[in-house]
């Protein structure tokens, strides 16, 4: 691979307007929605009005009759010509494209209409008759843990899907010596990334040449699309999956293929192109992606002092109905299980629980961002027990800018950092002494203004073990997580660099390949242009997610261009009768070292590289054309005994965040004095778009602090599938966000660069949570869950007051 | 099949004609029959906003509304804020540069609720004032900072181009 340019980068670190935005600014978007092929018909789902229900009977000659109706397609018709879905699961949990003989959540799909119009689709939906058996649901996790509880999944036994304790370091001792136990019961539950376009796909089965194309808005294709072929037992050969830009996922899109396999199999069925696209209730009830929906018992083991000595995580994870994921969400939460701290040993025990709700599976920090605040909790009721400054106990456990990389508890490195300095830049821009001393003056005044202040880990580029370190024997240990990237230069000398994976979703993959090209060759960023290819033709890919493709792409972007480099220095070395070694690229032209005039331009290489073989070296072939595949550039296995679980997320970001709020305690409404944020990922590529994901994760995360939960009851409804009840914040509610930066390179990474595409929504529960608690500290409140509504902050007031807490400074 | 109904509608300048059925909502009428797919929906059930167009210059959720009703006014799409020529309005100059999208797919709506509110307020009020203006729409993405920021950046570019931006009418 071609070392990255020593000299001072041109485009890197440049805020460059992003090339992707002319054509969304114009409303030419071409999002899923948007295309349509000749001949293509849509379809509409029902779903079941049950939690737990058995399907006695289906009709569907009802709704077959009527005009306009192409298909009906029951769990019959799936299971008679499919297999089910892909799985991380380990055990009996399959799940099929539509129910099969029992339903398991309120939304999951029953029957698919395939029609003329979507108009006439969902009045054929209304036409199907249904009789269900009622069975009774399991909502509450511990509940379902119980004996007797009903199952999910009879095959299984059981209702828990998995449970491990794992321990990682000399943990009874580093615990039982410790001076104190700080301990709370945590609540983080269910919300999802929830972007403003759906999922969609359409499926367009070739009857002729038995190839089935699906355009999908799916992220990760390249990853899983052999993967949709199994379950729709087609040669994987014959699926061409194209990739279509998504708007927006956070997780949602992520690896998502209930969709796209549903149009492919309604295709194939309907024979013709058929177009799927959810609406937002079809998302909210059954998307592939909800967020985790976690029970804590915590404790944190701490020297009077304030040393942090060892952690213990109880934890019970309500998966849903079903396991597609795994429990990949809590090795993420393992990669940075310890936060920015020397705590030298960890307990962690997982309970993954089945239930009636909608499945799990990612959204903006993978379960990472859970953990950060279960820590960060942890910290400031460590401060408070103790009676220690939350920026001092901080700071006193921080690992050392020396002391890495870092090997942490559970094997996972972090590969460099500088907390401290992090912490100093956010203490100054959001002018923390000054806001110590307003709350002081506040207070006095009966006011209740509070201070929040988190630092917390961003790791980024995931490895795949954590998907399966869970098992001693799993079914599919994979260990890749590669990207690609080609770089083709035309014959007039422009640039055409193909991706291979469907990597925007409203970031900046496009901006970041013609930087890094720019970069690499020195040339003008209007001459790059970018593609994406469809899977038949794409080199391994794994997709945006986990805060990967920056680093990733550009590992292959720099890969690629550095085999094209070799290539055009060969040809231009034999023209210009010098060795290769005495040439330079400048400003879109290969010159002689030390003799600038002594040059061609890059379209005179190209022009003689397509068309004249004579002029070439003899062993040259024609054309300009690199590609490179980038494999995960630091990953080790785990031990067989799980005690070390390998390196698996190593580039290491970090941030402070910091918030100041002051709240009614009559309404638990509050209002923002301030909101400053300092992150750290390592070498930044563009720091307008880094900002971006920055302020928009931390919206994200208000979102999450704030409002934002799926609701069900204890029959299973669901109560809040509609955005009338499930809140994303507005601009009314989003504060403005004061930014600033330090750069701390990896040394393991093209550039230096770290991910950071989480950004925001990794702190900002927590400073808010912190804050909040701050601001009414004198009342003696302690915030244990999410969100924070006002009517729970009235609450929580009313009860500390009835504790009959005195008030304390 | 319910009867058709004729519609005659303006949009973004141009007459149009179709018959369709009384139920059909205008989002749908726009994005499929007048093959004007720039306006998106998000909700269908009127929250997002991500659908808004501008009724006779004012901000209505295309997928509150039936395309019959809409039936001898002018509508205005994100299609049609780019001049003829095909530079683009101040606007989304503005929303380009200062990193007011992220996935765009709000943006039609962004643009359009912030050239309603550059028509009423010239000079824009108070950030507070903006997020109130761009308030019935949701984004999930950029965390609605530098939406602000180009709005006040499109509206300077504007008053100081001479006429105000109320000339840039419908039809032009
Ligand atoms: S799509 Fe019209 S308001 Fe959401
Ligand atoms: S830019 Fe994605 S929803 Fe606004």
């Amino acid at each position: 691979m071609a070392e990255p340019a020593t000299t001072r980068p041109k485009w890197i670190g440049q805020s460059m307007k992003r090339v992707e935005d002319p054509r969304f600014l114009r409303g030419k978007g071409r999002y899923i929605d948007d295309i349509r092929l000749p001949n293509m018909a849509v379809a509409a789902i029902l779903r079941s009005p049950h939690a737990h229900a058995r399907i006695v009977r289906i009709d569907t000659s009802a709704a077959e009759r009527l005009p306009g109706v192409y298909a009906v397609v029951t769990g019959q018709d799936v299971r008679a010509r499919m297999a089910p879905l892909p799985t991380f699961a380990v055990g009996p949990i399959y799940q099929d494209l539509l129910a099969v003989e029992k339903v398991r959540h309120v939304g999951e799909a029953v029957a698919a209409v395939v029609a003329e119009n979507r108009y006439i689709a969902e009045d054929a939906c209304e036409l199907i008759e249904v009789e269900y058996e009622p069975l009774p649901p399991v909502v509450d996790p511990f509940a379902a843990m119980e004996p007797g509880a009903p199952l999910v999944h009879e095959a299984l036994g059981s209702n828990v899907a998995y449970q491990r304790t794992f321990t990682f370091g000399d943990f009874d001792r580093d615990f039982n010596e410790a001076d104190h136990i700080v301990r709370a019961k945590l609540r983080w539950p269910r919300s999802s990334g929830m972007p403003m376009e759906t999922n969609g796909a359409i499926g367009d089965y070739d009857e002729g040449t038995g190839i089935l194309t699906i355009y999908a808005n799916s992220m990760n294709f390249t990853y899983f699309q052999w993967l949709i072929a199994t379950s729709l037992k087609i040669p994987a050969s014959k699926l061409r999956v194209v990739p279509i830009n998504a708007g927006g996922s956070f997780g949602s899109k992520f690896f998502m293929h209930k969709v796209p396999t549903l149009a492919g199999f309604l295709s194939m069925v309907a024979g013709r192109p058929v177009k799927f696209v959810e609406d937002r209730i079809d998302h909210i009830l059954n998307n592939d992606h909800c967020g985790s929906d976690r029970y804590y018992d915590v404790a944190l083991a701490v020297d009077r002092d304030g040393t942090m000595r060892a952690l213990q995580i109880k934890v019970v994870d309500d998966y849903g109905a079903y396991l597609q994921f795994g429990t990949g969400t809590h090795g993420n939460a393992l990669a940075q299980v310890v936060g920015p701290y020397r705590i030298p040993s960890v307990q962690y025990e997982l309970t993954a629980v089945l239930t009636n709700k909608n499945q799990q599976g990612a959204y903006r920090g993978f379960g990472s961002e859970v953990n950060n605040w279960v820590l960060e909790r942890m910290v400031d009721f460590a401060a408070r027990e103790l009676g220690l400054d939350p920026v001092a106990i901080r700071r006193k456990n921080f690992i050392r800018p020396e002391q890495f990389p870092y090997r942490t508890p559970t094997g996972n490195i972090y590969d460099s950092g500088n907390y401290e300095g992090v912490l100093d830049k956010a203490l100054a821009l959001a002018e923390y002494d000054r806001w110590v001393a307003e709350r002081e003056r506040a207070r006095q005044e009966g006011r209740y203004l509070g201070i929040g202040i988190v630092t917390a880990q961003e790791r980024s580029v995931f490895s795949s073990t954590e998907f399966w370190f869970w098992f001693d024997q799993p079914g599919f240990p994979v260990t890749s997580s590669p990207e690609s990237a080609t770089v083709t230069i035309d014959p007039t000398g422009k640039f055409i660099v193909t991706l291979h994976s469907l990597a925007f979703w409203g970031n900046s993959p496009e901006t970041v390949a013609t930087q890094v090209v720019a970069e690499q060759f020195d040339i003008d960023p209007a001459d790059v242009v970018v593609t994406y290819a469809a899977s038949q033709r794409a080199l391994p890919g794994t997709g945006p997610g986990g805060s990967r493709f920056t680093v990733m792409v550009t590992g292959a972007l720099v890969g690629a261009s550095g085999r094209l480099k070799e290539k055009i220095k060969k040809i231009a070395a034999h023209r210009l009768e010098v060795s290769p070694e005495d040439l330079e690229f400048h400003q879109g032209s290969v010159r002689v070292k030390g003799s600038p005039e002594r040059a061609l331009t890059l379209s005179e290489i190209a022009l003689s590289a397509y068309m004249f073989k004579l002029d070439l070296p003899e062993d040259v072939e024609s054309g300009l054309e690199a590609s490179y595949t980038f494999d995960h550039p630091y990953t080790t296995l785990p031990s067989p005994d799980r005690k070390d679980l390998g390196v698996f997320y190593p580039f290491m970001g970090h941030a402070c965040h910091i918030a100041v709020v002051e709240v009614d305690p009559e309404t638990g409404q509050f209002t923002w004095h301030k909101y400053a944020a300092v992150a750290d990922a390592g070498t930044v590529v563009n720091p307008m778009t880094l900002d971006g994901h920055l302020t928009g994760g931390t919206a994200q995360g208000l979102g999450t602090a704030l409002y934002e939960e799926y609701v069900y009851d204890d029959r299973g409804q669901m109560l809040t599938a509609s955005f009338m009840d499930y809140l994303v914040p507005t601009a009314m509610e989003v504060p403005r966000i004061d930014i600033d930066h330090q750069e701390t390179p990896s040394p393991y990474t093209p550039y230096g660069i770290k991910g950071a595409g989480e950004g925001g929504r990794m702190m900002a529960p927590g400073v808010i949570t912190a804050a909040l608690e701050d601001a009414l500290a004198p009342l003696g409140v302690r915030i244990t869950e999410l969100p924070i509504t006002p009517a729970k902050l009235v609450r929580w007031i009313a009860e500390a007051k009835a504790r009959g807490q005195a008030p304390t400074a | 099949m319910v009867e058709k109904r004729p519609v005659t509608v303006t949009v973004n300048g141009q007459v149009r004609q179709a018959e369709v059925e009384p139920r059909r909502t205008l989002a749908d009428f726009l994005r499929e029959d007048l093959n004007l797919p720039g306006t998106h929906l998000g909700c269908e059930h009127g929250v997002c906003g991500n659908c808004t167009v501008l009724l006779d210059g004012q901000s209505v959720r295309a997928c509150l509304m039936f395309a019959v009703q809409a039936d001898g006014h002018e509508i205005l799409t994100v299609e049609g804020l780019v001049a003829p020529n095909g530079d683009l309005h101040p606007l989304q100059e503005a929303f380009w540069e200062h990193h007011a999208l992220q996935c765009g797919f709000c943006t039609p709506a962004m643009l359009l609720t912030a050239y309603e509110y550059l028509q009423q307020h010239p000079v824009p009020g108070s950030d507070e004032e903006i997020r109130e203006a761009i308030g019935g729409v949701l984004c999930r993405c950029t965390g609605y900072q530098n939406i602000v920021t180009a709005i006040r950046a499109a509206a300077t570019k504007l008053t100081a181009a001479g006429p105000a931006p109320a000339s840039r009418s419908v039809a032009d």
